[in-house]
């Protein structure tokens, strides 16, 4: 019950897929199972949301160190959760104006399309920004040209960050048009179009060839490491 | 008071010296929104014409709506009337071109549109320019203005993507299923009411409070079922996709022509043709050498990725080639990331300068003055 079943749930919903593909009179269920995927893949949120909130709420009643950010956690969470199922502030559809729950939910001018535009998304956008000061900063300093491989990779970044800013073409334009592609923008496009291309292509069908093996094996209850260890 | 705290409380105070400044000095602010504020009036009319399928359901439409179905709104009692205001993002620049003379906002006819300062989007403004430096002073060191960003980062999406999924996912997929006629009276007033219960979504439903019991102290196991549903989904889905979609389609484009021959031009452009009107082809080195590091570039990559052979002598040789290429594409990938995510910095400075100091205005949004004294304004000579 414990183990058995799941293990029969997903060989009976991987292999539906499958038939669903090769068999067109059994498309349709595949479409109906990858529509309870989604619901369960939402419903997955809600159980996001509620770890979340279980999390703060002990850390609040702990009064552990650090516990006033769990409250601006749990509080922005609450208010963006309650803003966003209550429709709150958002107008009817327009075609159905006596129905007030008729409207969208992220409606221009409602407040949780306010808390999207002013704080999840700069908040959001700066975060990933960042990234750019850590990812520069950790290959200033782990970046060293010591043998071929090294330098391939450095050199090929710093071809690929000069053709594509305007530093490029501002410093290699002058090289004579019999070397033209050595210029920065063409050489980082013939970089992007042949060995980056070679290169991804053979990552990609590794990935393609792994991703089979490792569904095949769950898929026959050969790899059952999902299911967990314990009875719990 | 610690040397660190010293540092950011000069910090503060300096940056709120120079907003003060460029507050005061300043002609007509900054970070300020403004929008624009139209009326339309509504009618009630029962629409029949439009679905004909379904049952009649009362909808509201503009004067152009009702006289298109040639509908008399004079008839409808004053409860069918109504008038639906609606504002849209609109520039400082419009806004005072509309207070000018003779501009939109001197009409003071009934419904007319007017150009309004926006409290609401601007507190966003301001909060949003807030939230970003605090994530910005992560740079110098953690501190409390960064974990405050965070923590709300971190609540508010995990918000935004539940209501996401329970208004894009959950009404319309599972309860607009399982309870078609409340839901198309409560939320989706569009919903065919031909719709019938579709009991079988009752299995996901049960499977999705399955997965929640996670949360509660004893039965964990319980969560396994789902858990199970989802991954079996997802391995048949990309055993299929992967197969399909990369690993057949990236080796058929992998055979390519190693001798290529292109069509060869006349001094004026234009393409050669042989006596007989075929296209006269000849030997392209360039190309050839293309496709050539393009075959090579796959095979070694994957003789490297083959470990079931020890790598050495041909082998290791062909391995070693193989790491080469895919040095080059990571370190195109390293090109690529650092480019994005520097796009996304210039894209929050720009915000920052743009819409919330005013000290630029590439879009020539809040610029009255000329361009070139778009910076004198921060130190209150604008």
């Amino acid at each position: 019950m414990k183990r058995n079943v799941p293990l029969l749930v997903a060989i009976i919903a991987g292999f539906v897929m499958i038939v669903a593909y090769f068999i067109p009179y059994s498309e349709s269920w595949g479409e109906i199972v990858l529509v309870w995927f989604d619901i369960i893949a939402s419903i997955a949120f809600i159980l996001g949301g509620g770890n979340l909130l279980k999390i703060q709420l002990k850390k609040i009643s702990e009064r552990g160190p650090g516990w006033g950010y769990a409250v601006i956690t749990a509080a922005s969470f609450l208010i963006m959760l309650t803003i966003g199922l209550l429709k709150v502030g958002v107008p009817p559809h327009e075609s159905y104006m006596h129905m007030p729950w008729s409207g969208s939910y992220n409606a221009p001018g409602s407040p949780f399309l306010w808390l999207y535009e002013y704080a999840f998304k700069p908040l959001q956008a700066t975060i990933f920004a960042m990234l750019a000061f850590y990812v520069a900063s950790a290959a200033f300093r782990a970046f060293r040209a010591k043998n071929v491989e090294a330098f391939l990779l450095l050199g090929t970044a710093f071809i690929i960050l000069l053709g594509r800013t305007a530093a490029g073409p501002y410093l290699t334009n002058w090289f004579p048009d019999s070397v033209a592609g050595l210029r920065a923008q063409p050489l980082s496009e013939y970089l992007m179009q042949v060995f980056n291309t070679a290169g991804s292509r053979a990552i990609m069908i590794g990935i393609a060839l792994g991703t089979a093996s490792v569904s095949l094996k769950i898929l026959l209850g050969i790899d059952r490491s999902y299911l967990g260890s314990g009875d719990e | 008071m610690k040397n660190n705290s010293m540092v950011w409380l000069i910090v503060m105070i300096v940056g709120a010296a120079l907003l003060g400044l460029r507050w005061t000095l300043a002609s007509h602010g900054f970070g300020k929104a403004y929008v624009k504020v139209s009326q339309e009036t509504r009618y009630r009319i029962p629409s029949t014409k439009d679905y004909p399928t379904d049952e009649p359901i009362d909808r509201w439409v503009n004067k152009a709506g009702a006289d298109k179905q040639n509908f008399d709104v004079t008839t409808l009692p004053p409860a069918s009337v109504q008038t639906r205001v609606t504002t849209e993002d609109t520039t400082y620049a419009e806004y005072v071109k509309a207070e000018g003379q003779g501009g939109a906002n001197s009409n003071t006819a009934p419904g007319a549109d007017r150009y309004e300062f926006s409290l609401s989007r601007t507190v966003g403004i301001w909060f949003a320019a807030f939230m970003t430096l605090f994530v910005m002073t992560f740079l110098v060191g953690d501190n409390p203005m960064y974990k405050v960003a965070e923590s709300i980062f971190i609540g508010v999406s995990a918000g935004y993507w539940m209501v996401v999924g329970f208004w894009t996912t959950l009404v319309p997929n599972l309860f607009a299923k399982i309870w078609p006629s409340i839901i198309r009276d409560w939320a989706m007033p569009g919903l065919s009411s031909y719709g019938t219960h579709e009991w079988l979504y009752l299995i996901p439903l049960i499977l999705g409070i399955m997965l929640l019991w996670r949360l509660a102290p004893k039965g964990g196991w319980i969560s396994r079922w789902p858990m199970a549903f989802i991954i079996g989904v997802f391995c048949g889905l990309r055993l299929i996709t992967f197969l399909a979609a990369d690993f057949v389609s990236q080796i058929r484009s992998g055979i390519i022509p190693l001798w290529v021959k292109v069509p060869q031009l006349a001094a004026d452009g234009t393409v050669l043709h042989d006596a007989a009107g075929n296209v006269v082809t000849g030997f392209s080195f360039w190309d050839s050498l293309r496709n050539v590091f393009l075959v090579v570039g796959v095979l070694t990559c994957l003789v490297y990725f083959f470990f079931s052979i020890e790598h050495k002598g041909v082998v290791g040789k062909t391995a070693r080639v193989g790491i080469w290429f895919l040095m080059i594409t990571f370190g195109a990938a390293f090109g690529y990331t650092v480019m994005g995510r520097i796009a996304l910095l210039a894209i929050r400075f720009e915000f920052l300068f743009d819409d919330w100091l005013w000290l630029i205005d590439p879009k020539m949004h809040h610029t009255i003055v000329a361009p070139t004294s778009m910076i004198l304004p921060f130190f209150g000579l604008g």
